[in-house]
């Protein structure tokens, strides 16, 4: 595996990312942040914290699971684990910063789209990726973007962060089976 | 998994996955809008050869739930009563393309023999006698709610055992999850070789009350045959649960019934609606676990 | 034209490599010396395998008339014989029941014309198997009925098999049992015990069984009547007919190879196969049964053949019909018993055939002698194969060794000196 992001870089990717949305959406009582589980809930909460620090204001957070909103779920051959999903804000009306490690083929993204519009009708949803490595097979985008890295299709981008991996870092590679499958989405 | 047939053959890692999954469905089941597409296109079906309302009601509010097409075939009002074979009947449903077949039966057994004569994915709604698996899981998944954890605890479960799936599942999956189980009953409704069980037979009714959980069962005197029990008054004061009896059950000790609940007989209504009982939750829960046992099957 | 039967393992008190000849139905000679004159003789070579007296199974169900998709009596006979069975006791619980000396008489008719193995009837003890009033006991007798049983169902009053053994002991005949104390069996589907208790499947306890064995001894004694109890299956049951043997009862007894060789864990798959009454039951049992057959105390094997169609059989374990085929079996499961030393050749022949003689009463067959009926079975005890649709005949397949590896089989059956099974 390569390291392709280091912890320093993943700080100012985020500091950076946090502005612009503060510049698209200037009424930030407007916002909320759902993070996809499992790294995309620690990276909202980082943003969630670089927001308060700079404006000094606590948006509103959710976390949530697609699994069960999955379009394969019937055909792979075990069940994945999943998470709990906790949204205890009214979504209607809010503009949502979606939060995710990797964007790939958009399947999550379009998962996680599905699985908010069962909680309201937000007024507008964004989504904001630490990395986006190609390959998308539906006509998703993410409005913010911390780095664009272009990828094989047999290599796999793992992103680990403190919270979980008790490291920040960013790899490249091709997946042995002694490495643990990170958040590639 | 294709099928679950019964809480012996589960493993405590397929009872923590069931788990698990349950607890991360458990939030969906209290949105407005409670409804995932993980079952989508799926026909689940129903097939219900004793009445029960409230579990055929709840396997088709979790089936619906997944956005599976949930239907329900009364077995009473069907082709078994002109003849037909348990097997012709689910031939001609599996030949309708049924995803997930979600079996009731008076025969112990019934839903292996389906199961392994069968592509469609079985769920066991209780075979006779034997097991019902989700009502163990359900139950299971309830104690850890409240206790958080399983391991260290001790459980009761008072009535009749012998004719009873409910108490069967209990015991072979809180066994496999290393839980302590008494039993206490009239001799007349204890398994007739405990030691088959594994479990403790509480000696009185004090000794039964000292766990962390009391499951009660429902007594049914016309179906258990008028031998076993003289009569619901004496069942009530020798072998039911009243506030009384609590005295020497620890202050937070959890109650739980499979339902319905026949009110002072087996539980007093006290107890039933106090603030130890859990048997609403059991109902919300059962609703979890059994989309949770659906979105783990997978055909062969 | 006379037959022989050469250099084989001969089966009598011991076991000789010799030759036997049969002529005219009968045994003509056991004999080391080839006889002069070869050409006019028929030869069989026996070498490597052994020559016992044919098998008489002393407890059969024929299903004719009434169940005739589950067997009849020609198919039942050629599983008989393809089994090295030779004479067979067919129980009275057919459609309408055998309880009148007509049927007795046909049955024994079609025997003749089928002409592969003696099919000799037992009658009903009670009108329409009832338990309640005695069938014309001395009228069937003379129509050749071998002896009197309403198996299948108990005889539940006491009175009855009182006035049963009295009446019957009048005309030197006896009444096999079948022992089932039916309210303690309570609609149980298999023994009650471990298994039963871990599977959830309703069980009976053996002592629905060993209740009614000490009744009827007891009614033996009062009576100074004789009985045979049919399919004896448990410890109990052993320890009564024992002391009642001890005591000079008239008591006789029988068990299945199945209970000889299977236990209640056979259950555990709820495969209906395995669902017989009495039922399978502990490998204490097992083994009790085991030393009463070898001690004496359990005289005979029978195999109890009860053949049911598929239909009855593949359903829920609860819904499907008891019994199991075994007349195919004997020879696989007591060989087995010889070869791990259990019994002897010698002891095989006697509880498979000369104690079922005197039992029955037929002094012109059982052992290998000179002037005895030639019912003979040769058996091959290296013979190994699947027991499945090549090789079983009988109508019904219900057996837990279905489709199981077996060894030793009849490879010649021959009755009344004629050969009516050639082992293919």
């Amino acid at each position: 595996m390569k390291r392709v992001i280091d912890g320093s870089e993943i700080a100012r990717i985020l500091e950076r990312l946090t502005f612009q949305v503060i510049e698209t959406v200037p009424d930030l009582k407007e916002l909320a942040l759902i993070g996809i589980h499992r790294r995309g809930v620690w990276l909202a909460e980082r943003i969630r914290k670089i927001i308060e620090k700079h404006r000094g204001i606590l948006l509103d957070l959710g976390s949530l699971d697609i699994t069960f909103f999955r379009d394969d779920l019937g055909e792979i051959d075990y069940l994945p684990k999943a998470f709990s999903t906790d949204i205890s804000f009214s979504v209607t009306g809010r503009a949502i910063l979606l939060v995710d490690d990797v964007l790939y083929t958009g399947r999550t993204v379009k998962a996680a789209l599905d699985a908010i519009s069962e909680f309201g009708r937000p007024s507008r949803i964004l989504m904001a990726a630490l990395v986006d490595r190609g390959h998308r097979e539906y006509p998703i985008h993410a409005d913010f973007i911390g780095k664009k890295i272009p990828t094989g299709l047999s290599e796999e981008v793992l992103v680990h962060l403190s919270e979980i991996d008790g490291e920040d870092n960013v790899y490249i590679g091709v997946p042995s089976t002694d490495t643990k499958i990170g958040g590639n989405s | 998994m294709k099928d679950l047939i019964s809480a012996k053959e589960l493993t405590k890692d397929d009872i923590y996955s069931i788990l698990d999954t349950a607890e991360s469905l458990h939030e969906i089941n209290r949105r407005d809008i409670k409804k995932t597409p993980a079952l989508r296109g799926k026909t689940v079906v129903n097939l219900f050869f004793e009445n029960s309302t409230r579990t055929r009601t709840s396997f088709e509010i979790a089936a619906k739930r997944l956005s599976a097409d949930a239907v329900n075939f009364a077995a009473s009002s069907s082709s078994t009563q002109k003849g037909e074979t348990l097997l012709d009947t689910i031939k001609n449903i599996e030949a309708m393309q049924a995803d997930i077949l979600v079996l009731r039966h008076e025969a112990s057994g019934a839903a292996k023999f389906i199961a392994e004569r069968s592509g469609t994915c079985v769920i066991n709604a209780g075979d006779g006698i034997n097991e019902h698996p989700t009502q163990a899981l359900l139950d299971i998944f309830t104690i850890r709610r409240v206790k958080k954890e399983l391991e260290r605890l001790t459980v009761t479960i008072m009535g009749d055992i012998a004719h009873s799936r409910v108490a069967r599942s209990n015991i072979w999956a809180m066994r496999t999850l290393g839980m302590r189980v008494k039993l206490f009953g009239p001799p007349t409704l204890l398994p007739n070789d405990p030691k088959a069980l594994a479990c403790e037979i509480a000696a009185d009714k004090r000794e039964a009350v000292q766990s962390d959980v009391i499951i009660t069962l429902r007594i049914q005197r016309e179906r258990q045959g008028k031998l076993l029990i003289p009569s619901l008054r004496e069942y009530s004061r020798f072998f039911g649960l009243n506030s009384e009896d609590l005295k020497y059950a620890p202050k937070d000790v959890l109650l739980l019934h499979p339902g319905p609940v026949n009110r002072g007989v087996e539980l007093s209504s006290s107890l039933a609606d106090g603030a130890n009982s859990a048997i609403l939750d059991q109902v919300e829960n059962g609703v979890s676990v059994r989309m949770a046992v659906m979105c783990a099957l997978r055909r062969q | 034209m006379p037959l022989m039967l050469k250099n084989g393992f001969v089966v009598r008190d011991k076991v000789v490599q010799t030759n036997i000849i049969i002529d005219n139905g009968k045994i003509a000679d056991i004999t080391d010396e080839l006889p002069q004159g070869a050409a006019d003789i028929e030869v069989l070579d026996c070498t490597g395998l052994h020559i016992l007296p044919g098998l008489i199974d002393m407890h059969v169900h024929l299903r004719e008339p009434g169940y005739e998709y589950k067997e009849d009596l020609k198919s039942g006979s050629r599983a008989a014989v393809q089994g090295g069975v030779t004479s067979i006791c067919s129980m009275a619980n057919t459609n309408p029941p055998v309880d009148n000396s007509s049927i007795v008489s046909w049955i024994k008719r079609r025997s003749d014309e089928i002409g592969l193995c003696d099919i000799l009837p037992y009658a009903a003890l009670t009108k329409g198997m009832k338990g309640e009033e005695l069938t014309e006991i001395g009228d069937i007798l003379s129509a050749g009925a071998c002896g009197f049983s309403d198996d299948g169902r108990p005889v539940a009053s006491s009175e009855v098999m009182r006035r049963g053994l009295e009446y019957t002991r009048f005309f030197g005949s006896f009444i096999a049992c079948h022992e089932e104390d039916a309210p303690l069996f309570n609609g149980g589907s298999m023994h009650e015990g471990r298994v039963s208790a871990e599977c959830g499947i309703k069980g009976a306890p053996a002592e629905a069984e060993s209740i009614m064995v000490a009744r009827d001894i007891e009614l033996v004694r009062l009576t100074g009547g004789r009985i045979h109890l049919c399919h004896i299956s448990s410890r109990r049951s052993v320890e009564h007919i024992w002391r009642a043997k001890e005591a000079g009862l008239n008591v006789t007894a029988e068990v299945t190879p199945n209970h000889l060789t299977l236990t209640e864990e056979m259950c555990r798959s709820y495969n209906s196969f395995s669902k017989v009454n009495p039922p399978l039951r502990s490998e204490a049992d097992r083994l009790a049964l085991l030393d009463a057959l070898k001690s004496g105390v359990i005289d005979c094997i029978a195999s109890d053949h009860a053949p049911h169609h598929l239909d009855d059989k593949l359903k829920e374990f609860d819904y499907a019909a008891f019994g199991m085929i075994g007349l195919q079996l004997i020879v696989p499961l007591i060989s087995r018993l010889v070869e791990d030393g259990v019994i002897s050749w010698s002891e095989f022949a006697n509880i498979t055939a000369a104690n079922p003689a005197k039992i029955l009463n037929l002094s012109d067959r059982g052992v290998i002698a000179r002037g005895k009926v030639a019912d003979i079975a040769v058996i091959d005890s290296k013979c190994e194969y699947i027991f499945d649709e090549s090789i079983n005949v009988s109508k019904s397949q219900n057996t837990p060794y279905w489709k199981e590896k077996l060894k030793g089989k009849a490879v010649y059956t021959i009755k009344n000196g004629k050969i009516v099974n050639t082992g293919s």
